[in-house]
């Protein structure tokens, strides 16, 4: 579980997160929504540490990854991120062979090798249902791929360094209709395993995935619950103004 | 709350909308009126387009002249002997021997100076751009530097390297003409790499920690995507270093045999070149294009070889 609280995240003079507090339950798909420039992006790269490579940051409050403070603490920075995996927005492949996109991480984490290194490879791309598509060319560059293959590529590269949560950042935004119902039937298949936190421009999709929902607007958290409650019975004014499409 | 929207044109119907004949001109490539202005614009064009064709064949015409002129007088004194055998005795009054002094000279130094300058550049590279945060006030500076120094012509960086081994109480060596000359490449390395690696998408490094990378462990990575890049950079490198006549001068001297250790001196082609061509005697002077058409061979050669490697290694990019 992954529990936020207090959290303010100040870019250069910008306020982008306000006093936000969530808590992001396991084992469900919880979905970010809001308009444009709320701070969803900004919350998810939170919660990996991605956000301290942007220049000029400054974070307070606490992030508590089943109950360890990962802001504060000296948390080894390398194993959180290989325990929270992130889905980018845009596909994009390791400019390597599609089997070392899905080796690198398990390479470079000392996880396995030979043998157990191909058996985890196939393993994932089978769960991302890749497999058969390049089973006979898992040595050609992943950039030949097309784009929707090359996300399901990413996502079975993040499963194969076994992570507790995915950060997903607009999956399926850049993709085609048919391969972002593919990914999105994934994190559907995926949630009985991991802890899934996706944020997303659609509302359809956020219906139709979502099992918790966050609702942020201009960098607050301005309700959050189980997606019937925040769909069907909204508490906010802004919430419903959001969901009825008065603003996007 | 209710939106309302400004009434939309129909569509589908703009071939319907009346056009002055000056707008269907414009819309249709109509080009046969107005007929004063059109004229105009063709005049413009072809005067542009003989321009551009002018420009190429000045450069074209340039290229092969300088070919032309290096084969037709490098040719008659090109010989086996040439690139096969050190200076005799009598060489540069227009006896026998050959140049392969200089040819192996030239090799030593552009081999060790490419080793030693990617062996410096691509930490520096990869420091600038991965470790350092964008925008980084240490990284502007020393970009700011590095454009500097690479306009630094060679004869400083000689009369720089010359004044130091006088310090040190130096001879002119191997080691001496190395050195000059990786200071001299180091800039054109680091200025080209760093072009490719700016480039370099910010997805894939947070793709690469997110899978729980080091910095580090993000180089495998980074390389694999800038190769091509290197490639360039080498390319450009070798081709300067190789032609560079005015650093080695005071550092790697000249000598009418191969060098066996670092510390002893060392002839280059250009050298080579540049002594034979001052001689009075033609057939001197016929052997300093010989000297240049190896030079120009092996600069062709690496430029193809460069490409190669180049694109085995780019089949990755994405």
């Amino acid at each position: 579980m992954i529990e936020v609280k207090s959290l303010n995240i100040h870019i250069k003079d910008a306020h982008i997160l306000k006093n936000v507090n969530v808590v992001l339950p396991e084992r469900q798909i919880t979905c970010i929504i809001g308009p444009s420039g709320c701070g969803k992006t900004t919350l998810l790269r939170t919660l990996n540490r991605l956000i301290e490579s942007t220049e000029g940051v400054k974070t307070s409050g606490q992030v508590l990854v089943d109950g360890q403070d990962i802001i504060r603490s000296g948390a080894e920075i390398t194993e959180l991120r290989r325990r929270i995996g992130l889905v980018s927005q845009r596909p994009c492949p390791l400019p390597m062979s599609i089997f070392n996109n899905v080796a690198y991480g398990c390479r470079i984490n000392n996880l396995c090798k030979g043998k157990e290194l191909h058996r985890r490879v196939e393993e994932n791309l089978r769960s991302v249902g890749l497999w058969d598509e390049v089973k006979e060319r898992l040595h050609a560059p992943a950039a030949r791929l097309s784009i929707g293959q090359q996300q399901r590529l990413c996502l079975a590269r993040s499963l194969a360094v076994e992570p507790d949560y995915l950060l997903a950042d607009e999956a399926t935004s850049a993709l085609d209709p048919i391969s972002a119902k593919t990914v999105e039937d994934l994190f559907v298949k995926l949630k009985e395993q991991y802890s899934i936190i996706m944020v997303t421009h659609t509302l359809r999709q956020a219906l139709r995935i979502a099992d918790h929902v966050v609702f942020m607007y201009l960098g607050e958290v301005i309700e959050e619950g189980c997606a019937e409650q925040v769909f069907h019975h909204p508490q906010h004014e802004l919430t419903q103004k959001y969901l009825t499409g008065a603003f996007s | 709350m209710k939106k309302t929207f400004p009434k939309q044109p129909r569509r589908g119907n703009t071939h319907e909308v009346q056009l002055t004949p000056h707008k269907r001109s414009a819309v249709w490539g109509d080009h046969s009126k107005p007929k004063a202005r059109c004229g105009a614009k063709r005049i413009k064009e072809a005067l542009a387009q003989t321009l551009m064709w002018l420009s190429m064949a000045v450069v074209v015409g340039m290229v092969v002249s300088v070919i032309w002129t290096i084969f037709s007088h490098g040719w008659k004194a090109m010989s086996w002997e040439m690139v096969s055998s050190l200076p005799g005795g009598g060489f540069y009054i227009g006896k026998e021997g050959g140049f392969l002094n200089a040819i192996m000279g030239s090799v030593y130094i552009v081999g060790g100076s490419t080793v030693l300058g990617l062996l410096i550049s691509v930490p520096v590279v990869f420091y600038l751009n991965i470790y350092l945060k964008p925008g980084s006030k240490l990284a502007y500076v020393a970009r700011m530097a590095f454009d500097v120094l690479f306009g630094v012509p060679s004869i400083v960086y000689g009369a720089f390297a010359f004044t130091i081994m006088i310090f040190f109480g130096l001879r002119t060596s191997l080691l001496g003409g190395i050195i000059v000359i990786t200071l001299l490449i180091i800039p054109i390395f680091i200025r080209t790499m760093d072009e490719a690696t700016r480039e370099f998408p910010r997805d894939i490094l947070d793709a690469t920690y997110s899978l729980g990378a080091t910095r580090w462990e993000t180089l495998k990575v980074v390389l694999r995507q800038i190769a091509p890049g290197i490639a360039t950079a080498t390319l450009l490198s070798v081709g300067r270093a190789i032609g560079d006549a005015a650093a080695v001068m005071f550092t790697a001297g000249y000598t009418d045999s191969i060098p066996t250790s670092l510390s002893q001196p060392a002839a280059t082609l250009p050298l080579a070149v540049f002594f034979q061509l001052s001689s009075p005697i033609p057939e001197v002077q016929d052997r300093a294009y010989a000297a240049a058409l190896v030079l120009t061979v092996i600069v062709l050669l690496l430029s193809i070889t460069g490409r190669l490697i180049s694109n085995k290694f780019s089949k990755n990019k994405v």
